[in-house]
Parts: C-alpha cells; structure tokens; sequence
C-alpha cells in the first residue's frame, strides 16, 4: 500500500529513495528473523590424570542444579582413561525433552541399571549403567533417595497424603519398585520429610526429617519390616535427622542437620538388633560415606561469630565409635574447597572424592584424594555435584 | 444516560473523599486523585530524560509498564513471560533494588523485597513514562528523589479541556490472544464555578493467559533431536484498577489528590522443567493508597511543596501443589510518607532547596517466627542548582537516617546512617546549537530489604547498605530543520561506569540444602554505552514518520569472588547473571491523515544466565518484530479509534528467564471511543 501510494507522488526522487528504504528495511528485517537453533547440549571430555585398572571402570556423578534451572547433570569419570565427561545425557539421550531434569538428589546403581531420583521432575530415571540410556522413568513425587534389596528399590518421597489440619501436613512414604518391571508394587505410610535410608536385619530404617514443619522438626526413625512392608517401630533419636547408613556389624548410622540455631549436627547409631539408640558422635555430619569401617565425614556448620562456615574433614571408626581423625584431607588442598557437599570412596584404591557445591550457582568442582589425604586432581562438574555411583565389580 | 448518571455519583463521591478519607482510613471503596499541574512548561533539567509520552505511548504495542520501558536504552527488563508473570527493571545493570519508581511523584515503595513489577502498571491512563539516570535533576523535589540510583517516573494523566468543553469521557477495550478481556472507562469533569477538576478512572482485566510454546533442540548437523509443544499453564490473571484524583488551584496553590486501588489474582505459571509442564502456585495482591501533593509559591522567591501519602499492600501467596511444600503466606506492608520541601530563588540563576522526608514502613507476616519489621526513615537533601554562562549545574547530598525496630524472635533496634553526594553538570558550548555535553557523578545506596534483613533463617540483620557509584559523560544533539522532509534528528549517547559495592547476595549457609544468608560480599563493575537516534520526517500529502533507534553496551563484570578465577569456569570477571552485552532497540512510527502504522523491534543479545560464563549457562539473543496498526475516525464530536497489534510476527520462541517461555505471535484489537 504506501509503496504504491509514492507512484502517485510528483517527486520520483522522493519515490525512489522511499521505495528502496522499504525494500532495504524488509530485507534487513527477513535476516534478522532467522536465528540459530540450539543445539542438544554436548559432553564436554577433560583428561585428568593417568589411566587406572581395577574391576572399577568409573563412576558416575549426578549434578543436582538449582531447584526450576532444570539443570541437573550426570558426569562420567573413566579410570581407564583417565578422563572426566561433563553432560552425558543429553547425548546419551537426544530425544528426552528438557534432558534429565531439575534437581536430582540421588543415584545408585543395582544390576545393570542405573537410577536417578530427580527430585523436581517428580521421577525416577532409569539408565543402562553402561551407556546411560534411557530405558524408563518412574513417577515418584518429590522423591529424595533410593536403597535397593532383593530385586526391589525402595525410594522415600515427602509427597505423601496431605493431613487434614491447617497446617496442611503432609506424611511422606517409602516407594517399593520392582526394578524388572519399573512398577511400583506398594507404599509403607512413615513420617514426615523422610530422607535418607538403609537396609538392614531385613528391616529398613527410614530418617523423617520433618524439615517442613521448622522449627518443629520430626526426631524418629521409622522401621519397616522388608517382608510385611509395614511401619514396625518408630525410634526416636533426634531433631531433622538426614542421612542412614547400615554398617557390617549391625549398626544403624544416622545424622541430624541440627536446627540450624541452638542444637547442632551430630551422628548417631542404632542398633538394629534391638532397634534401639545405642550411642552418638559429637561430630558435625552435613554428609557422610561409610567405607569398610570408616566413616567418613564432612560438615559444615555456620558459625554466627565469624559469619562464614566452619568445615571439618572427621574419620569416624564404626566398631569403637570413636573419632579417629580431624582431618582427612592432609596436604592443606581443603582451603580450597568452599561448600564441601558430597563425598564417596573407591572401594578398592581407597582414593577419597569430595565435590564442592562453592556457591551453588555456579559450576562445583569435584577433588580426588589418595588414601594418604593428598590431593590427586581436580576437575569442574556442573552445578551442585552431590552423588555418586561406581560401575564394576567391588 | 445511566451510565452519565452513575458516573456523575462516583464524582460526587470523589469529591467528598479526601476530606472524608483521613477521617475514616479503614474505608474500603477506592477512589482517587490526579496529580498536581506542576510547571508543565520548561523543564529546568539538567540531564533531560528518556520520555515516552501522550500519543507516542499509546502507540507502543504495549499493555503494562514494562512492555513500554522496553524502547528506553540502558535498560533491561526481567520478565517471566505472559500478562500475569512478574516484570521488573534493571537500570545500567546496578539491579532492580537501586531503581526507583515514582507514580505521580511519589515513590512507590516496597520494603519488603524492594521490587516493583511494573507488569502490575497500566498504560491505560498514563500520560507520560520518563526514565532517569542518576536521579531526576530538578531540585525542588522531595529527598527520596535524590536517593535512588536510577528513576522511573510514571505520570498518569492529567486533566485538560479543549475548548469550553467541561468534561472528557473516554472508553476503552482491549481484547486478543490469551483470553484477553481489558475494558476501561476514564471521565473528566471540571468544576462549573470553581478551579476544581476531577478524574475517575477504571479497568478490568482477564486474561487465560495461555499461549502456545515450543522447545526444539537439534544436533550439530542440524536434524531434529526433540521438538515439543505445549500450552502454558497456570497464567491466568483477574485485576481490577480504580484510581481517581482531584486537580485545584487556589490562588497560586495548585493542589491534587489521589485514591489508587489495586486488586488482583493470578496463577504463577513458574519454571518448565522436565516432566513439569504446568504449575499451581497463586497470587493474590491488594494494593491500595492515597496521596496528596501542594505547591505554594508563597514569595517570588520562596515556594513550597508538600506531599503525603498512605499506602497498604497485601500480598497472599498460595502453594498447593503437594508435591512441593505446602505455602500459604500473608503479607501487609503499611507506608506513610510525608514530604516537606523549600525551595529559594537566591538570585535569578541560583536556587536552592531544603527537603525533609519522613517515611513509616512495616511488614506483617503469617509465618512463624517472624520479625515483625518497622523502619522509620528520615531523609534530608539539600540541593542547589546554579546556572552561568551556558552551563547549568546541580549538586545535592541526601542524609539518610533509618532507624529499624524487630519484635521477634528477640525485640531489638538498629540504627544507619547515610550520606550520598550527587553532582551534574551540563553545559552548551555552542549559542546557535541544541549540542549539549553533560557529566554527572553519583553515589547511591540501598537499604537492605525486610526480607534480607529479617527472612525467617535466611536474613541477616548485620547486612550493610548495598552502594552504589555512577560516573557519566554523555552528548547530546538536537537539530530543526526548516527545509526537506527531515523535520529534525536528535542524537544523544553516554557513556558510564558504575560501581557496586557491598552488593547483597545469597551465601550458602552451614549443612543442609538451600540454605542461605544474605552478606554483603558482591562487587561489581559495570562499563556502558546508551546511544539513541531519533529523527523526524515529514513528507509531502500529511506523511509522517519518525524513526528512533536505541542501543546499549554493557559490560558488567562479577568481582566478588577473587579465589573463582578459573579462566573458564570463573566467576571473577564474568559478565553477570541475565545482562547482555548488547540490546537495543528500533522504532518506526508511520501516519498518513487519520492511519498510523506502527513497527517495533527489539533486540537482547546473547547473555548468560550464570557470571560463569560457560556454555552450559548460555542464553541466546532474542528479538521481536511487533507491528500494529490504527485508525481514528470522527463522527460529530465523538473520536473512535480502532487499532490492531501483531506482536512477535516471526513467532520466535524465547526466555527472557530461563525455563519462562515467552508467548509467540499474539494479537490484540483494541476499540477506543472518546467524547
């Protein structure tokens, strides 16, 4: 229309200049409109240190991102190679819309399959451990972590029915799957918020953390009986308990995050004959891997003195109880490492991991440690690294 | 004639309410007041700022606020997609909490988490929307003008009559995609004796908020990997706006008064994740206040200017999704504010002014354990403004005093203090030309926010202030041509530096996830360029055109982390989260006797949602074509206009914030009646 209204204009100078205005406006508008597609993110592989032989190939290490960022990554390291890869799923999986999801909080492997629970995605995603393809997702709401026993995986998730209070609380269960079909076979009601869990004595010890009802928190630990999947007991132990692991001598390790104020982290141990407390650790437990008998342990604590974190390295010996070191990082590499947040050891090298969440919002770190505590390398992962899975045979 | 006659009730009852308003506050019916007619004819700016007014306004494909602010340069918007999603702005990269915004000249406040979403602004009867950096470089003012490092000035209309007319009604409806229904209804009414006029004004709007979005991801040789579509949930919005005002004059006073009433709810349509495609959390909002405004010009050489106003916000804010953890918040925020300001011809090009703020906030929550927060602020500025030869200066120092008080969990006070320096200096080397070179320096600061302080676990009541240091240079040139069809070109560029210290940010705190505490350990640098080009054409048979275009370049670095100097992964150095380096925007406005076309594009470049400015934290540029087109006609003495929008044409689908999808191609139809 207005290039058609200038050819009735007098001045053919004005028209021409107008015309080709328009023109040139059109054609600058048609290439500015194309963009790049985005591509499926890529691994990014780093060497990091000389190959290494054992029954262990390598591990996997699961990101968790920050919570609506949708960038909970898995990390590969290959002792074979030597190498670390940043963000395999994507291309292990390139047609999973919005690849692995947001905020994953556990992983393990059992059998020849490996398991991610993201928490935020409200699923479970189920791998082939070897290449980590996708081979099928479970719906599990708001789930936190898994165990597995007999062909069976057992998950906690906070989203279980809401009470009809107006506090609107809401009891959390334990998940029973059958990881040869993927289905879940039954719920087992238990406490509020339950974490962490393990199996033992053919009973499973669920920690309820009650972390939605601060500063209220829930001190318990349920016990289901594996065979009936019934709540049997309830032990109580202490405010916002978080993470459980069974040790070989009968021995249920649990830690409570504290409440943030007066009462402070600590380790306690139960004793799953009895189901009940036997002793604590007055130690500082944000996180904990129990290796043989040693326990080891990190953990953070504000301190509203200096206002910044104290962090302590601690060697828990789970047969005397007792603290056995202060610091199992011993070349002085722990300055480095701002939020230590997950940790593992290789069953079979001993070589200590630990993964530094630094300020959450920006890529972690992982730091690899010999038995000794000396630092053998580092690398970057993505944001928030926290879990870890050995594939191979240990 | 039953609509004439309800509205000539509602003024009646606009007339009545301020006087009736401070007797009983707990009234519920809104109504309000315009705005004084303050010196409508020579700015005495020293830096004039970025305008969008009158028509020009109207003619932006815009519904809010911040769809409008989007063409100034040195800006970038936040916004989280859809009618209902939150919009805030960043000025020169400084953050959100350094910008002030004023509606009809006073601030709006929101001590609670100090943002203002500008989404929650309508258009519909704002006559002018001015962006200042620095601050607005007018000295007679309240000292909260000063205070801010950045200023948004949003001025809605004030009444005016053509002619012996003695009243104005306009009528306006709004509808399109998303489900949009929008109508409004302004009236104005002069006085028949006295120089008293008033304004009613009110709008609805609904909108599904829904819209079709699309992820796609490819492999490197460009085949498909997914492609996925889907409606975006939970984005709903239903908000109702009243506002009316009153405008005198008596004997060289010019007075006004205003009710603003604001009622809301939405669906927060939150984060697209993987296996989340839909989100069920809502809010509600209640905003209500009333402000007055005087000015006295009670000597040739002294004047006077007082302002008050009452504001009470309340805020709910529900998640019901079990899946997460059950939240149901209630928030009321209270202000009041009193304005005291002097102003003294000292000879004819020196003034200066003396201006006393006092400020009340509180903040009320349902939560357990809360702080119960009240702050009592007391600003003072002294400000001259001094005029020789060709240069116009202005300096002011604000002193700003706060004194906050906590009931919980141990009843305490605390006390700061502040004094922040400004200066600006513009200067016209040449008689004959509009050439303008301008310099200012600032140093500014905010004040923690009730959240920051006093957030149940996450605040920390020894934050400082977060400051806040500006320098800049710019030129400015404007040009009338008497001859051609280039009426006149204005082209004006600046270049700054501002720093950030003592920047409040989130630190991960003891064990346990996502727990943080605000310190304050951020610094940033940030280096600019805004450069803007406007000309006007005017073309044989009533042809129009203006073009305008606008660009910014920021680099805006992340210091605060000096051990985070990995040269890949690092933050030190990166550019922050959500700026990009370069953004800008393109203008082209079209009429023809009673048709105008309007053409809008504009651009954000590459950013990185992370200051570790790695792929995997990599966002790509975005950039919409929004073309719209209108028509007035006039039919006895009644105006119509109809117009329609076509926003993003090419259907580009982006985020502004990553996992927000922004809508594609919209419309919108828009039918408005005048009389």
């Amino acid at each position: 229309m207005i290039v058609k209204f200038f050819k009735h204009t007098d001045d053919t100078d004005l028209h021409r200049l107008i015309k080709s205005a328009f023109i040139c406006f059109i054609c600058v508008i048609c290439v500015l409109s194309c963009r790049k597609e985005i591509e499926i993110p890529f691994p990014e592989e780093e060497p990091i240190t000389n190959p290494e032989f054992t029954s262990i190939q390598g591990f996997y290490l699961l990101n968790e991102g920050n919570m609506g960022n949708n960038k909970s990554t898995l990390d590969y390291f290959d002792y074979e190679k030597g190498t670390y890869t940043r963000n395999i799923y994507a291309d292990a999986n390139p047609s999973v819309p919005k690849e692995l999801g947001d905020v994953g909080n556990d992983l393990a492997i059992y059998g020849s399959k490996l398991y991610a629970v993201i928490n935020r995605s409200n699923k479970i995603e189920v791998m082939d451990a070897q290449t980590a393809k996708r081979i099928g997702q479970i719906e599990i709401p708001n789930g936190r972590y898994i165990k597995f026993h007999s062909g069976f995986a057992y998950v906690t998730s906070y989203a279980g029915p809401v009470q009809s209070n107006p506090n609107h609380q809401q009891i959390g269960y334990v998940a029973k799957i059958d990881t040869a079909s993927l289905q879940i076979v039954d719920q087992c009601l238990v406490g509020f918020q339950p974490d962490g869990l393990a199996i033992a004595n053919g009973k499973i010890y669920v920690a309820n953390s009650g972390g939605y009802l601060s500063p209220n928190y829930e001190n318990t630990v349920s016990v289901i009986e594996v065979a009936s999947f019934k709540e049997t007991k309830r032990i109580t132990v202490a405010a916002n308990l978080n993470r459980v692991c069974a040790d070989k001598h009968g021995n249920i390790w649990v830690n409570t995050r504290g409440d943030y104020y007066q009462t402070s982290s600590k380790l306690y141990c139960m004793d799953s004959k009895t189901d009940q407390l036997i002793d604590s650790v007055n130690i500082v437990a944000s996180n904990f891997y129990l290796d043989d008998d040693k326990l080891y342990v990190i953990g953070v604590k504000w301190s509203n003195v200096t206002m910044s974190n104290e962090i302590n390295y601690g060697v828990v010996d789970v047969v005397s109880k007792q603290i056995i070191s202060n610091k199992f990082i011993t070349d002085g590499s722990d300055a480095e490492i701002r939020m230590p947040y997950g940790i593992t050891v290789n069953p079979l090298t001993k070589d200590i991991y630990v993964t530094d969440a630094r300020n959450y919002v920006t890529p972690g770190a992982l730091y690899c440690f010999d038995k000794e505590g000396k630092r053998k390398w580092d690398v970057r992962t993505g944001d928030i690294p926290g879990h870890f899975a050995f594939i191979g045979k240990f | 004639m039953s609509l004439l006659k309800s509205a000539k009730i509602c003024v009646i009852c606009v007339i009545c309410v301020p006087f009736s308003l401070y007797a009983q506050s707990d009234t519920t019916k809104v109504h309000e007041i315009n705005e004084v007619i303050i010196t409508t004819t020579q700015r005495n700016e020293v830096i004039p700022a970025q305008r969008l007014s009158g028509e020009e306004l109207q003619r932006l494909s815009s519904l809010s606020i911040a769809d409008a602010i989007r063409y100034f340069s040195g800006i970038q918007i936040k916004d989280f997609g859809g009618i209902g999603g939150l919009k805030t702005v960043d000025i020169r990269s400084m953050g959100t909490n350094h910008v002030g915004v004023f509606y009809d000249g006073i601030q709006l406040g929101n001590a609670q988490n100090g943002q203002i979403d500008l989404g929650k602004f309508s258009l519909d009867n704002m006559e002018e929307i001015a962006l200042y950096n620095g601050q607005r470089t007018e000295i007679f003012q309240p000292a909260t003008d000063f205070a801010s490092a950045g200023a948004i000035y949003l001025q809605t209309r004030r009444p005016t009559f053509e002619g012996d007319k003695k009243s104005n009604v306009r009528a306006l409806f709004r509808t399109g995609s998303f489900g949009l229904v929008n109508p409004s209804i302004l009236w104005e009414q002069q006085n028949e004796t006295r120089p008293i006029s008033t304004t009613f004004n009110a709008e609805y709007l609904y909108a599904t908020g829904k819209y079709k979005f699309r992820y796609r991801r490819v492999f490197p040789d460009g085949t498909v990997a997914w492609d996925t579509t889907a409606i975006r949930q939970n984005g709903d919005i239903q908000a109702f706006r009243l506002e009316s005002g009153l405008f005198g004059t008596a004997s060289k006073i010019i007075w006004n008064a205003k009710v603003y009433f604001y009622n809301s709810e939405r669906g927060i349509p939150g984060a697209i994740v993987n296996n989340v495609w839909k989100n069920a959390q809502r809010q509600w909002d209640r905003n209500f206040f009333t402000q007055t405004s005087l000015t006295a010009p009670i000597h040739r050489r002294y004047e006077l200017l007082a302002r008050f106003k009452y504001a009470n916000n309340y805020l709910r804010y529900l998640n019901p999704d079990t899946t997460l953890m059950h939240i149901d918040n209630h928030f009321t925020q209270q202000e009041i504010f009193a304005c005291f300001a002097n102003k003294v011809k000292v000879y004819k090009s020196w003034e200066l002014s003396l201006a006393t703020d006092f400020q009340w906030n509180t903040l009320q929550a349902s939560m357990r354990n809360f702080a119960q927060p009240e702050r009592y602020t007391t600003l003072v500025a002294l400000a001259t403004a001094f005029n020789i030869w060709r240069i116009k200066t202005q300096a002011s120092v604000v002193g700003t005093f706060i004194h906050d008080k906590v009931k919980a969990p141990i009843s305490s006070n605390s006390n700061h203090q502040e004094f922040t320096p400004a200066l600006f200096i513009s200067c016209k080397p040449v008689r004959k030309e509009e050439f303008h070179i301008r310099a200012f320096y600032k140093r500014g600061f905010r004040m923690p926010t009730f959240n920051d302080l006093y957030y149940t676990d996450i605040g920390n009541t020894a934050l400082q202030p977060e400051r806040a240091t500006q320098y800049n240079l710019g030129l400015q040139y404007t040009k009338p041509f008497k001859k051609g069809i280039l009426e006149n070109l204005t082209l004006k560029t600046d270049v700054y530096y501002n720093e950030i210290t003592d920047k409040i940010i989130a630190v991960p705190k003891g064990s346990g996830q996502f727990r943080w505490m605000m310190m304050n350990i951020g610094f940033v640098k940030i280096r600019g360029i805004d450069a803007m080009a406007q000309f006007n054409w005017k073309f044989p048979h009533d042809i129009r055109l203006q073009t305008h275009l606008n660009y910014t370049y920021q680099k805006a670095q992340d210091f605060s982390d000096p051990t985070d100097h990995d040269p890949v992964f690092g933050t030190w150095g990166g550019q922050i989260p959500y700026i990009p380096w370069h953004s800008g925007s393109f203008v082209l406005k079209f009429s023809y006797k009673t048709y105008e076309l309007n053409y809008c594009f504009i651009y954000v470049g590459e950013r990185y949602h992370s200051s570790s400015n790695i792929r995997a934290n990599y966002e790509q540029p975005w950039y919409t074509h929004d073309l719209s087109l209108g028509k007035t006609f006039c039919f006895k003495k009644w105006n119509f206009k109809i117009s329609a929008e076509i926003n993003n044409i090419f259907n580009q689908q982006y985020e502004v914030v990553l996992n927000y999808p922004m809508p594609g191609t919209n419309f919108r139809v828009i039918l408005k009646f005048e009389i």
